[in-house]
């Protein structure tokens, strides 16, 4: 689903971020990305989602080299990926709905088809019946489930979550961890950045560990 | 929970299969997003009342100067056609030509194409005319024979069109033996000629420039709508929106910026025809004219409509169009 091939980045102002970076994940599999802050995290995932192109290497995604998408492409790439922040980005002058309807709307689909979409995405994040609430009026927890039904609403082959939980409890990260492995056990692949080392020792799934911009354990 | 996210993954695949249904519903939702986007940008601008009639207001003045201006100048073109007919070509004859002659020569030259009407002044009508508007009358009497030539007074067609054909007529009329003397006031056909042709460029250059400010103060407006919206455009970038996708309701708000200006416009303009067609419609009555003020008409008010928005949208395509592709999710 996901494979790097030797891949490095290097910004002119900061120097190597990322350094010979090779792995690739399964279809279906899930797997943490950790690190101490500045490792790099961030970094891999803007150039999973295309926001930024590496300087060596090869980044292929869904059979499709990402070196190779043109501008114009990106946007059809990204429909692929549920991507999952920890500032959630929301819209915050738009409904619960709304929000999670976005990506359906951007991708030219019907109102009857988003209507059903929308619905089914927000009741397995268990949000229904909070359709026409604005962001600011959920909890931390609720906003982060809106951003996940987002995520998931256009069926993407790939979860990519940032830090989903650095805003959250452990209580409700545990929940929200529970959420990605419903996602991956249906065949989603999932890689979840985090830096909660307990939570992630505690599920048992691969580990991507950064240090200093180099993989030190996959 | 995990039987029918499995279920969903299958439902979904039977309908891209089933395309024709499919590409109906596809297109629907392609014609509701356009829906959409102009409604919504609509609903944008109200929302934001103040600064869009201060915007609105500003435009509308620009379009209203050249749309103005560009009524004046059919104005007095109007008034050029009125003085057209004291642009005719008089022809005065050889004392030894008979009124019968004179008659048959008139009739000659009115089958001239470039020619459009024709009038003969016998001996006594050009004496009477004199005795009565002249003054000398009592002078003229003690003359023991009348000294005036027939004269006939040629109307041509277009003549304040085309300078070449009035002078290429009377040179040919030059030419003809019962003619003594042709004469034309051509010098102020060509004055007044080349201050039309002035005045139309003038209004030409003035709109170009008045367009121009149209099209960069909405596009400085849209500018601004977009920064303020920029953590949506990158929202929607994130989650796979094309920028056609993101620039359409900026476009649309451009395109309703620039047609309420131009609505605004036609009311500045309008308004001020009719203010000012009384006065001027007795100012020409008291010089014996008859002036009517002409208004925008239909065809001029559609172009007017057309053209602001027109420039709205183009003004708002430029920014869109270059500053979305800088705008970058980080």
């Amino acid at each position: 689903m996901l494979q790097f091939d030797k891949v490095s980045m290097r910004y002119p102002e900061v120097g190597d971020v990322l350094k010979n970076i090779s792995f690739s994940l399964h279809p279906g599999e899930m797997a943490f990305l950790t690190g101490h802050s500045g490792a790099g995290k961030s970094t891999l995932f803007k150039l999973i989602a295309v926001m930024e192109r590496c300087n060596r290497g090869e980044i292929i995604f869904a059979g499709q080299n990402l070196n190779k998408v043109s501008n114009r492409q990106i946007p059809y790439v990204r429909r692929n990926m549920g991507l999952i922040f920890q500032d959630y980005k929301l819209l915050q002058d738009r409904t619960v709905f709304d929000n999670v309807a976005l990506p359906l709307v951007i991708a030219g689909y019907g109102h009857g088809e988003i209507s059903r979409r929308v619905r089914a995405a927000l009741d397995k994040v268990g949000l229904l019946g909070k359709e026409k609430k604005y962001p600011l009026l959920l909890s931390g927890g609720e906003q982060q489930r809106v951003g996940i039904a987002r995520a998931v609403v256009n069926k993407p082959s790939m979860i990519l979550a940032d830090e989903p939980t650095g805003n959250l409890d452990p209580e409700l990260s545990k929940e929200i961890m529970h959420l990605f492995e419903q996602f991956q056990q249906v065949g989603v692949t999932v890689l979840i950045a985090s830096h909660d080392i307990s939570l992630i020792a505690r599920m048992n799934y691969r580990v991507l560990k950064l240090d200093h911009g180099q993989l030190i354990a996959s | 929970m995990k039987h029918s996210i499995r279920n969903q993954h299958r439902a979904e695949g039977r309908q891209t299969r089933k395309s024709g249904g499919y590409l109906v519903d596809r297109l629907i939702a392609y014609r509701d997003l356009h829906a959409h986007a102009l409604f919504s940008s609509l609903g944008r601008l109200v929302a934001s009342r103040f600064a869009t009639v201060m915007t609105i207001v500003v435009l509308a003045i620009g379009i209203s100067l050249a749309s103005g201006f560009y009524i004046l100048v059919k104005n007095l073109q109007q008034l050029a056609g009125n003085l057209e007919s004291s642009n005719q070509i008089s022809l005065f004859l050889r004392e030894e030509v008979s009124d019968a002659n004179a008659k048959k020569l008139a009739e000659t030259i009115k089958k001239n194409s470039d020619v459009l009407d024709v009038k003969l002044i016998s001996k006594e009508q050009a004496l009477k005319e004199f005795e009565t508007f002249s003054g000398f009358g009592a002078a003229v009497k003690a003359l023991d024979k009348n000294p005036l030539p027939i004269v006939i007074q040629v109307l041509p067609k277009n003549s304040l069109e085309d300078v070449v054909v009035l002078d290429n007529l009377v040179e040919h009329f030059k030419q003809v033996p019962e003619v003594d003397i042709a004469q034309v006031d051509t010098q102020w056909v060509k004055r007044l000629q080349s201050i039309m042709e002035l005045a139309r460029r003038g209004v030409a250059l003035l709109s170009g420039l008045l367009g121009m400010g149209v099209l960069f103060i909405t596009a400085n407006t849209i500018r601004l709508e977009l920064h303020d919206r920029r953590e949506e455009v990158l929202i929607a970038k994130l989650v796979g929106a094309t920028n056609g996708f993101i620039q359409r309701p900026f476009l649309y708000g451009g395109f309703w910026l620039g047609f309420f200006s131009g609505v605004a416009a036609w009311f500045i303009v309008t308004l001020t025809t009719l203010i000012l067609k009384y006065p001027i419609e007795k100012l020409s009555g008291l010089y014996d004219g008859s002036f009517h003020v002409v208004f925008l008409g239909g065809l001029e008010t559609i172009a007017l409509l057309a053209i602001s928005a027109a420039l709205g949208m183009l003004g708002s395509w430029i920014v869109v169009y270059f500053q979305l592709r800088r705008l970058k999710p980080e």
